[in-house]
């Protein structure tokens, strides 16, 4: 009872101060409802419509209470920039963001030169703390940002081309010259992957427990961490490509060609799911927004696009060249280019980019990699001496939730997440273009099928086009009337003959599969009894 | 120019000392968790499958009488106690924690085919084949007391006599009177030793009878002529008759809903009416391949247990549907009576082989007292499991149940029996009979009343 009152006057009863926030919490519900609320007019059945309806309200409920905790519940605020007067924001370097900032996030601005061990590429582990960094001689460690301690390094000797962590910072897998190694934290060589080849660039897929591999000869791999299977093994056949990425909203892999297609695959089958033309030129550098729905690519004639994946199509062109490129948490696009990094954000919410800040480091210095640190206001750029790190004021999440990943986690709370995260591990096969479609029905589809009485008139018709064709008229005893009339018979019986054959497939089809048709054509079990009559009569 | 930058004080974010709980923080952002529709379908599957490992329904048997028992009855002021009757004439008082017997009965003669216990609990009603109806004292004192070693032995309050054998007894929900069924329905008070009031209606044996919950002066009884009638003691007069295809064994109201009655019939379905409307069924339950023996409501009134003569056990829900769960066990043999417990988490069910069984109601219940957090997590694999149910792996590992053999192949052989005869065997008749056999049965009225006049409370 006392939940119906709440429902009947939702403004009246609230205090000023209340009502102005339930006016700012409406836009925040929406990012807590996941899609619009079905339509329950269409339904029939009360039963099902009153349960339907309870559900959804529901929905409301837990969207409302997620949108007030949001509001009030969470510790940390988000980063900015603000600029005044007639500063624009993109001429702001990091020398006058650093002393404006507090003491304690200053040692995340720092570059760390190693200038004889090559090119570096990093990763992060998902909740930001940890980073393993590889350099192209050889040289592999792992580091503690929040500590900014060293927690292992080793020299394997031989050209490392990529480096990711696994589900853990325990585990790292590092692409070296033949073949794929899977690294302890302490260094120990866990497993040698030789079936992936020589590799160029790895990529991990979080909730599957996959390892994804690109190599030399365009051979895309997909073997599973947990038991060691070898999932996927697919041939692309669009040659050697030095561009791969992961969607974090579907787990699927993009690779960019030398023939300017995008190409997205899934483990379980031989094609790939889409191949579109992005570039007419070589696809030099690719990254996903972590909703799923905006893509960058860039290629060698100068223009990064931004792509809506959905609808494959581009929303904005931007002029510039980019060798790296990745999105933030927040919607950030960083493009690296030579020894300079931009970046761009949508900073009126209209899904338009603008140049919103940049950072130019020293000339000679090639960035390789730019990769931005989960829930820290912070960019990490991998180049030919070393490695980078600058901040970038709003672009990271400010407010982590524990339950997905936690820069304070402790060993426990490690341990436990592996066990959760294995017995959430998601089977190969809800890698797919569209997951939110799991759980949902096919549509049924309804083949337009010609009822007895149009297939009669289409030949009816047929024949009366033809039925009276004036035949030439022979001379010397060659127009006989039975001739004729043969003749006329066998030009019908032509016409007729296609329509028969039609109809001939059909039968057959439907002798082949009896199930499916039955199925289509059931009635109501209340109306069975007036189907069979119906068929005797 | 104003800058900010995200930073975290490790303080604000870990604990303080070592006896303190880890921090939790929470954003409940959709971004942050990527396909969350396939981790819910994952965890759907992993909740069904672990619904099965920790299906161990079975709790125990209770073993004592020598010969088969014919009836149950529940104490309603004492949730651990249950009263059984058996074919030599035994009655004893279980409780059903121990699974011992604490108080015996002995005095009839002959088999006990009822029994029932007076709503403050004191005094125990029994009426058996030898033609006799006894009062019995509970001993309140040793159940309290639960005395392993002593097993007392109690002596009636009275024994009344009638002519005829006795099949059923049901004592008032909120009254003093109790109804035997019999030759005809004899209404008895406590202390009378005759009937203050007989019914009639037919010559045929009266096989069951059963007092509505919410309004004590109905009652429903089941004869051996197929039919089912309503009798009101107000008017002192039968109300309604309904004739069906078979004999009803059992008949049992729905305690939340009083106006509704479902009926265990010979048939293997199992009825359900509304009492005020009884030209047709409101539901059949049809999943048993055996006459249903005895049938008893879950005091929540969402669904009820039926005892078979097919050694199985089944629960229903009560609005329709099949059987939500079957239990059977190679010992137990035909199944002659079953009783949901008070407080709706156990099942008992007397049968053939002389013991009683206790089950538990949800098969992979955690019996006990649960923490605010296993509680928790037991919801989510409810409502994810519940959410995914009807995709066809989760679907297939839910439904799975192991059936045994010759209950299996009885029921594809009904199954193919009614797919043979096309669609529902009663419908192919109802054409024919329309308006004088609707489903299963006919309906005849000898009161002029309404029924639905006899009801005079508010439905909530």
């Amino acid at each position: 009872m006392g939940v119906k009152q709440d429902n009947a006057d939702p403004g009246q009863i609230l205090p000023p101060i209340e009502q102005e926030l339930s006016n700012e919490l409406d836009p925040k519900l929406k990012k807590y409802l996941r899609g619009e609320g079905t339509n329950l007019e269409v339904l029939k059945d009360k039963k099902l419509k009153s349960q339907l309806s309870v559900r959804e309200e529901l929905y409301g409920i837990s969207a409302k209470a997620a949108a007030k905790a949001e509001e009030w519940l969470m510790p940390s605020e988000g980063g900015y920039l603000e600029v005044e007067g007639i500063e624009k924001p993109w001429r702001i370097n990091q020398h006058s963001i650093s002393s404006e900032i507090n003491i304690s996030s200053l040692k995340n601005q720092h570059d760390i030169i190693i200038p004889d061990l090559g090119p570096y590429t990093l990763d992060f582990n998902s909740s930001g703390r940890y980073m393993a960094v590889a350099g192209r001689k050889g040289h592999l460690a792992v580091l503690d940002m929040k500590n900014m301690s060293l927690i292992k390094e080793m020299q394997v000797r031989e050209t490392v081309r990529d480096i990711v962590f696994l589900h853990n910072e325990l585990f790292f897998a590092a692409a070296q010259k033949k073949y794929p190694y899977i690294y302890n934290r302490d260094g120990i060589e866990l497993h040698c992957l030789k079936e992936h080849g020589s590799v160029l660039r790895l990529q991990f897929l979080k909730s599957h427990f996959l390892l994804a591999s690109i190599n030399k000869f365009g051979q895309l791999h997909y073997q599973d961490v947990t038991m060691g299977e070898m999932i996927g093994n697919i041939r692309t056949g669009l040659g050697r490509s030095d561009v791969m990425q992961v969607n974090p909203f579907n787990g699927v892999v993009a690779l960019g060609h030398s023939g300017g297609t995008v190409s997205m695959w899934k483990p379980t089958s031989a094609a790939p799911l889409v191949k579109m033309l992005c570039h007419p030129g070589p696809v030099s550098a690719m990254a996903f927004h972590p909703n799923g729905h905006l893509m960058a690519t860039s290629g060698k004639e100068r223009k990064i696009k931004i792509w809506d994946v959905r609808k494959f199509e581009v929303l904005q062109t931007i002029p510039g060249h980019a060798r790296a490129l990745d999105f933030s948490q927040k919607g950030l696009l960083a493009a690296g280019n030579g020894s300079f990094v931009q970046i761009f954000g949508d900073l009126s919410e209209s899904q338009h980019y603008s140049r919103y800040m940049g950072h130019s480091m020293v000339k000679g210095y090639q960035i390789g990699k730019v990769l931005f640190r989960p829930y820290e206001d912070v960019l990490v750029l991998g180049h030919s001496m070393g490695w980078s790190s600058i901040l970038i004021p709003g672009s990271g999440e400010p407010n982590f939730d524990t339950w997905v990943a936690n820069p304070y986690e402790t060993s426990k709370q490690r341990r436990e997440k592996e066990v959760r995260s294995l017995l959430d591990k998601l089977p190969s096969e809800t890698i797919m273009l569209n997951p939110s479609k799991i759980g949902t029905m096919r549509p049924v589809n309804k083949k337009e099928k010609q009822t007895k009485q149009e297939i009669a008139a289409e030949m009816e018709a047929a024949v009366e086009a033809v039925k009276d064709t004036a035949f030439k008229n022979k001379t010397k005893g060659r127009n006989k009337a039975s001739k004729r009339a043969k003749k006329r018979k066998e030009l019908i019986e032509r016409v007729k003959r296609p329509l028969l054959e039609r109809q001939l497939k059909e039968d057959e089809k439907l002798a082949k599969k009896p199930k499916i048709s039955e199925k289509e054509n059931a009635l109501p079990t209340a109306l069975q009894r007036f189907a069979s009559k119906k068929a005797t009569a | 120019m104003k800058v900010k930058v995200i930073s975290r004080s490790t303080d604000e974010f870990t604990r303080e000392r070592s006896q303190d709980l880890q921090r939790v923080f929470r954003n409940f952002d959709p971004n942050l968790r990527p396909q969350e529709k396939a981790i819910e379908y994952v965890r759907a599957l992993n909740a069904a499958k672990l619904e099965k490992i920790f299906a161990r329904p079975f709790i125990g048997a209770m073993d004592g009488h020598i010969d088969a028992v014919s009836c149950m009855a529940k104490n309603p002021n004492y949730l651990k106690g249950i009263f059984s009757g058996s074919m030599d004439g035994d009655i004893r008082l279980w409780d059903m924690a121990s699974r011992r017997t604490v108080c015996q009965f002995p005095g009839h003669q002959g088999a006990v085919r009822g029994l029932a216990a007076s709503t403050d609990g004191r005094t125990l009603v029994s009426c058996g084949t030898d033609c006799t109806v006894r009062l019995w004292n509970v001993p309140v004192a040793t159940i309290v007391e639960s005395d392993d070693s002593s097993n007392c032995t109690a002596e009636p309050l009275a024994v009344y006599s009638g002519n005829n054998a006795f099949w059923d007894v049901d004592h008032q929900w909120d009254g003093e009177l109790f109804a035997t069924a019999g030759a005809q329905v004899d209404i008895w008070n406590h202390n009378r030793s005759q009937p203050i009031n007989s019914f009639e209606w037919g010559t045929d044996t009266v096989i069951s009878v059963r007092f509505n919950p919410g309004e004590p002066n109905l009652l429903a009884t089941s004869a051996s002529d197929r039919s089912i009638t309503l009798y009101d003691l107000r008017v002192s007069s039968p109300a309604r008759k309904l004739i069906m295809r078979t004999k009803t064994n059992s008949i049992a109201w729905n305690p939340m809903e009083p106006m509704n009655f479902t009926a265990a019939n010979e048939d293997c379905n199992c009825y359900s009416y509304d009492a005020r409307k009884l030209d047709e069924a409101k539901c059949v339950h049809k999943d048993h391949v055996s006459a249903v023996m005895d049938i008893d409501f879950s005091p929540t009134g969402r669904e009820f247990v039926t005892g078979s003569y097919d050694r199985t056990v089944r629960i229903f829900q009560y609005n329709g549907g099949h059987s939500r769960e079957i239990y059977h066990t190679k010992r137990m043999q035909r199944v002659f009576c079953v009783k949901f417990s008070c407080d709706a988490s156990y099942i008992i069910s007397g049968s053939d082989d002389t013991n009683l069984r206790l089950w538990k109601a949800k098969a992979s219940e955690q019996l006990g007292v649960l923490l605010p957090r296993e509680r928790k997590r037991h919801e989510y694999h409810e409502a994810v499991k519940n959410r995914y149910k009807h995709l066809p792996e989760v679907k297939r590992i839910v439904r799975h149940r192991h059936l045994p053999k010759p209950i299996y192949k009885a029921a594809s052989l009904r199954r193919t029996m009614t797919e043979a005869e096309g669609g529902k065997k009663k419908e192919g008749k109802l054409i024919v009979l329309q308006e004088v056999l609707p489903l299963n049965h006919y309906v005849k009225e000898e009161s002029s009343k309404k029924l639905s006049e006899l009801w005079h409370y508010q439905l909530l």
